[in-house]
Parts: structure tokens; C-alpha cells; sequence
């Protein structure tokens, strides 16, 4: 089994690394500093989301009001901490997104682990329901003077190049957050018996039950824990946009759980890893950032995304069913 | 109900035990609810024949969606199926039709010809998706969300995210003419409609389909070659999402790669709402167009109100919701 883990994500190492190579031959100006950390900055909100939906992905389900989730949580606390004046320190910011989100995401947990409904049907509802609450009640309109915290970690940076011919490249503090978050999804996921139980959740809901899993239980903190993990997303989204925009973010989330799903999670449940996440993220982010140096017109952006999808999903499905009839 | 010739008890009995009844019911009151709310305006023959004009567009997408979530799949990429083979059928008719061309018969032929392509882009669409559902083996969710996602993007490439204008008036009839002073959009879902019903009720591929969504493993041993089922499904589905291309864009007298991307939600929570079961096995036709009517009546009666367009989506997000509890815990209260 480990062995076919391993396949599963060399497969999209493979890929990356193709795409990668062939893109710096059709444009050597990929290969520079500049490229990579271009790169890392427009994968980091993504990154979060894509960490957080592969806790669902694992556990069998699936969540599609995640950035619904973020645009509000975020919307909410900025407005909130302006009016409270707790501007100053963004941890006030990050703590409501993310009580907000905890909130929001449990909401969905109780349709899917106390209701028992569908994951994709209830997220879809809640998608709108969230995103809709936010525009007729929270506010549409964008802010544009953040608190003074949030400006303040946009500038942070914990690593700063200067090359040569005096361009300036930085890695922002919320890269931080990424690599934290990975760390802990890791733990969380295999060195845990919590994070062991969601994998048995998705291999099988009822052999899971069977063995005294709380499969409720268990839904409302994948989804509590989704929620949670979106509004920080969301605060780190408008810190490095520099405004509050809640019209953002809704429409993602179709290509962060492709991304997820390239990495080696399974929609069935059962199977993903951190590192095949963070791969697939880096996989789309150099896709969508690079076609242009392909000549490809952005426009292809979606075809070339798609079948990327079909691609990571279809080899791993053949090669399941190949060893089913073997 | 008040009359004494019927038994109110036998009624309210049925209705318990009948989705259909519950539907026809909601369908009542919320049209008594709306004629009431805003007299005068939404009786008015002005939004009669616009509700009849757009209730066929996300219909046709529902009944589309319908079959997909019986076999216990869904099809996400109808959106981008109806926008690229309306696209396509614009496009032709944007090249073939001359402004001097004033030979009614030429047009006609020419507007057929755009149909048949639309069509045939439509089956070819579903057949791609059948394909890598049943010979692949990528579940449902992914296949039809990556194919999405190429319907789209191939729709925007081709017209580069414009719309396609320039339609001849041939074609807007399809959208605004009328047949005996029945919309034509309304015509065509009625037989769409009907040729589902068909399609699901009396030929063996209905059967096979509502006993594969039941229990694949069960409808194999049964002998039933799940993978053909699979792709005449999806086939089905890709038709369905054409027809639906076609009237929204005749409707609009234009097509663009982003219209109806509103209708996905809807066209899952209509199935829903009509009583499809999201896991396969159970659905009806009947349910799913007194759902859509239901639906039109809402959205007209809310907008009429004033209620904004965000507002609308909330409502039909929490009746998604909604109608998932009641479903479930009917189901429950029966175990």
C-alpha cells in the first residue's frame, strides 16, 4: 500500500517537474529568483484552503463553501475590529476570522454529522446561503483602509533577496502561516489517533462506526476545522490584496479542490497526503501562472486545468482498476 | 380544501404519503402566496409570459441534471455544455447568414443546421463524460467537474469571453415566438419533459437506471452492463444541456461562455427539492417540473417584491437545505 501511495505522488512530482522543465525551455526567464518567488506569494492563500479541504477529502466528504466561508469570516472581522478599534494587532483579526469560520463550519457539520445529509449538497447550499448572508447584510462594498495590523503583516517579511541588478524579491510573513499549517495538518493526520480515525472514516463510514468511531463527532470537527482554517485564510487573502473585498475569493474553490485532488487525494476518501497537497498547489499556481510564457493565450487557463484534473484522477483510477482485474 | 364534497382528512392523508401532492401543494400556495403578496402585478399577463419564458432555460438544465443524480452521480459540467454547443450553434449561424440573404427557406435551413450542431455537441460532450466515468473509473463529482471546466474554458477561447451577436430573427423565435399562443420555449420543455418521463418509466435503459442508482453492485449481478448505462446517462444529460444552450441563447438572442453560471445550484436544488435522491435510485419527472415551477413562481414573486438578487440566492440556498432535512428525516421516521 505504501508503496502505491509513493506512485500516486511521484506521478504529480513527474509532472511538476516536467512542466516546469519544458516551461524554462520554451522561456529561460522562468528559471530565475524572481519566477520562484512570484510563485510561492500566489500559492499561499491557496495553499491554506487546499490544506484545509484535504482534511474533507480525506474524510470521505467534500466541501465547496470553504471560500464562502473565508469572504465572510473575513468581511465580518475586518468590520468588527475597525469598530472595536482592535486594529493595532492582526491576532485580533486572525482570532475572529477564525471563530467566525469555527462557527460557519459547524453549521455545516451539523447538516452532515447530526443530519446525516450529503457533503456536496449541503456545502452548495451553504456556499450560497453564506455568501449571500454576507452581501444583503454584512456589506457589499470593498474596504479599502484595512486596520493598521493587517497592513503591517502585508510588509512583513521574513526573507528579503536583492539581486545583482537591484530588483528586490521578498517572501511575506504569511508564508509562515502555510508552512505551520502543514506541519500541523501532518501531525494531525498521521501521527494522531484523531487524524487516523478521519482516515478510517474515509476508507469506510460504517466499518468506522463499528470500530466506536463518533462518526458525528468527527464530522463536526472536519468541518469546524475547515471553517476555522478558511477565515484565516480570508484575513491573510485581504492583508496581501490590501483590501477588504467581498466579492473575492467565491469561485476558487473549484480549483483548489483540483489542486488537492492532483496532489493524490481521493474524493472517495481515505487517501492524501501534506506533501502531494502542497505539490498540487504548486502544480496549478506554476500552470496558471506560466501559460503565458507557453504563448498560451489565458484563456486556456480552465481547459489546460481541466485536463490536468483528468489526467491526476484518470491514471490513478486505471491503474486501481488494472490491479482490480489483475 | 373547504369543499364539503371532498375529505379533508383523506386529503391531508395523501398528502402526507405522497411527494408528488406535497410538490402540487407548495406549488399552490406559493402561487396564491404571491398572487395575494403582490396583487395585481404578478397575476399581471406581463409576468405571466415572462415566467414562461424563463423557467424553460434552468428546467431543461434540471431535467438534465435529473438522470446523472438517479444513477447516484452528478453532472456539474452542464453549464459549459449548453454554453459551448450554443456557442457553436451561434457561431455557425453568425457565419452562414448573409444580411442580404432574404430567402426565408435558406434561413430555416441554416437555423436547423445550427440546432443539429448544438445537439450533436451536446451528445458529444456527454458521451466524453460517460466515457471517463465508466471506462476510466473517475467518480462523477471529478470527471464532470474537470469536463466543466474544459466546456467553459474551450467556450470562452472560442469567442474569447465576448458574445456571440449578430443572430438571425429565425433564431430569436425559438427564444420569443409563440405556437398557438404557447411560448416556444414552454413547448419544447413540455416535450423534453415528457420524453424523459418516457425515457425513465418505460424503456428498460429507465429501469437499469434507477436500479443501478439503487445498488450498482446489485444492477451488475443483475446482469446489467453498468458502464453502457453509464454513458447513455451522461449522453442523455449532454442532450438535455444543449436543448437548454439552445433556448437560453435564442431567449437572450446571443450566447457567452458565462451564462447560466447561476443555474448550477438551482438545477441540483430543483432535482432535489422534486424529490430525486441525491444517492441514486429514486426520481420522478413529474416532481422534478412541479419543482421548477415552484422555483419560478419564488424567484418572479421575490423579485417583484423588490427582494435583491442576493437575497433571492440565500432563500434558494436555505430551501436546498430545508428540503434535504425534511427529506432525511422523513426517511428516518419511516426506518
Amino acid at each position: 500500500m505504501i508503496k502505491f501511495f509513493r506512485r500516486d505522488d511521484l506521478l504529480i512530482a513527474f509532472l511538476f517537474c516536467g512542466f516546469c522543465l519544458a516551461t524554462g525551455l520554451v522561456n529561460p526567464a522562468f528559471f530565475s529568483v524572481g519566477t520562484v518567488f512570484d510563485l510561492v506569494r500566489t500559492a499561499i492563500v491557496p495553499a491554506i484552503f487546499a490544506l484545509a479541504v484535504l482534511v474533507v477529502l480525506v474524510s470521505g466528504g467534500i466541501d465547496v463553501s470553504f471560500t464562502a466561508i473565508a469572504v465572510l469570516a473575513m468581511y465580518a472581522s475586518v468590520k468588527i475590529v475597525l469598530a472595536l478599534g482592535l486594529g493595532e494587532n492582526i491576532i485580533f483579526a486572525f482570532v475572529i476570522a477564525a471563530l467566525i469560520g469555527l462557527c460557519l463550519g459547524l453549521i455545516n457539520g451539523f447538516f452532515i454529522g447530526t443530519l446525516r445529509l450529503p457533503t456536496l449538497i449541503v456545502t452548495l447550499g451553504t456556499l450560497s446561503i453564506y455568501r449571500a448572508f454576507l452581501l444583503t447584510f454584512v456589506g457589499a462594498s470593498l474596504v479599502s483602509n484595512l486596520p493598521s495590523g493587517m497592513r503591517d503583516f502585508a510588509k512583513t517579511n521574513i526573507l528579503k533577496v536583492e539581486l545583482a541588478d537591484g530588483a528586490i524579491y521578498t517572501l511575506p510573513a504569511a508564508f509562515l502561516i502555510v508552512a505551520g499549517l502543514a506541519l500541523m495538518i501532518f501531525f494531525l493526520l498521521n501521527k494522531t489517533v484523531l487524524g487516523r480515525s478521519i482516515f478510517a472514516l474515509g476508507g469506510s463510514a460504517i466499518a468506522a462506526e463499528r470500530v466506536g468511531i463518533n462518526v458525528a463527532k468527527m464530522q463536526y470537527f472536519i468541518y469546524g476545522l475547515v471553517g476555522a482554517i478558511s477565515g484565516v485564510a480570508g484575513i491573510v487573502h485581504a492583508a496581501m490584496t490590501r483590501v477588504g473585498n467581498p466579492f473575492d475569493l467565491v469561485g476558487l474553490e473549484l480549483s483548489v479542490i483540483a489542486a488537492v485532488v492532483l496532489g493524490g487525494a481521493r474524493i472517495n476518501g481515505g487517501h492524501g497526503t501534506v506533501f502531494g497537497t502542497l505539490l498540487g498547489v504548486a502544480l496549478v499556481s506554476v500552470m496558471n501562472n506560466t501559460l503565458i510564457m507557453w504563448g498560451v493565450p489565458s484563456t486556456w487557463q480552465n481547459v489546460v486545468i481541466g485536463l490536468m484534473i483528468l489526467i491526476g484522477t484518470g491514471v490513478p483510477a486505471l491503474r486501481q482498476r488494472r490491479k482490480a482485474l489483475a | 380544501m373547504n369543499n364539503s364534497a371532498f375529505n379533508s382528512t383523506k386529503i391531508i392523508e395523501i398528502i402526507k404519503q405522497s411527494n408528488l401532492a406535497k410538490l402540487v401543494l407548495i406549488d399552490i400556495v406559493l402561487f396564491v402566496a404571491m398572487s395575494l403578496l403582490i396583487p395585481g402585478l404578478f397575476l399581471s399577463s406581463g409576468n405571466m409570459s415572462s415566467m414562461a419564458v424563463q423557467f424553460p432555460g434552468f428546467g431543461l438544465l434540471a431535467l438534465a441534471m435529473m438522470l446523472p443524480m438517479i444513477t447516484g452521480g452528478i453532472d456539474l459540467s452542464v453549464i459549459g455544455l449548453s454554453n459551448v454547443s450554443a456557442i457553436l450553434a451561434t457561431l455557425l449561424l453568425h457565419n452562414l447568414v448573409r444580411p442580404s440573404e432574404d430567402i426565408s427557406s435558406i434561413i430555416i435551413v441554416e437555423v436547423l443546421l445550427a440546432i443539429a450542431l448544438a445537439l450533436v455537441v451536446g451528445v458529444a460532450g456527454g458521451i466524453i463524460n460517460g466515457f471517463i466515468i465508466a471506462y476510466i473509473g473517475v467518480s462523477p463529482i471529478l470527471a464532470t467537474l474537470a469536463t466543466g471546466l474544459i466546456y467553459t474554458g474551450l467556450a470562452v477561447v472560442i469567442t474569447g469571453g465576448s458574445a456571440v451577436t449578430g443572430l438571425p430573427e429565425a433564431f430569436g423565435w425559438i427564444g420569443n415566438g409563440t405556437l398557438f399562443f404557447i411560448p416556444i420555449p414552454v413547448i419544447v420543455f413540455i416535450l423534453a419533459a415528457i420524453s424523459l418521463s418516457y425515457i425513465l418509466s418505460q424503456t428498460a435503459f429507465g429501469a437499469k437506471s434507477y436500479l443501478f442508482g439503487a445498488n450498482a453492485i446489485a444492477s451488475r449481478f443483475a446482469g446489467i452492463d453498468n458502464a453502457v448505462v453509464t454513458i447513455k446517462t451522461y449522453t442523455v444529460s449532454g442532450l438535455y444541456a444543449a436543448i437548454s444552450g439552445l433556448i437560453i441563447a435564442a431567449r437572450a438572442n446571443s450566447a457567452k461562455a458565462d451564462y447560466g453560471s447561476s443555474y448550477l445550484l438551482l438545477a441540483i436544488l430543483i432535482c432535489v427539492l422534486g424529490g430525486v435522491n441525491p444517492a441514486g435510485g429514486a426520481g420522478r419527472v413529474a416532481g422534478v417540473v412541479l419543482a421548477v415551477l415552484a422555483l419560478q413562481f419564488l424567484s418572479s414573486g421575490l423579485n417583484l417584491l423588490g427582494v435583491n438578487n442576493f437575497a433571492t440566492e440565500l432563500v434558494w440556498g436555505v430551501v436546498l437545505i430545508f428540503t434535504m432535512v425534511v427529506n432525511q428525516s422523513a426517511l428516518t421516521l419511516r426506518k
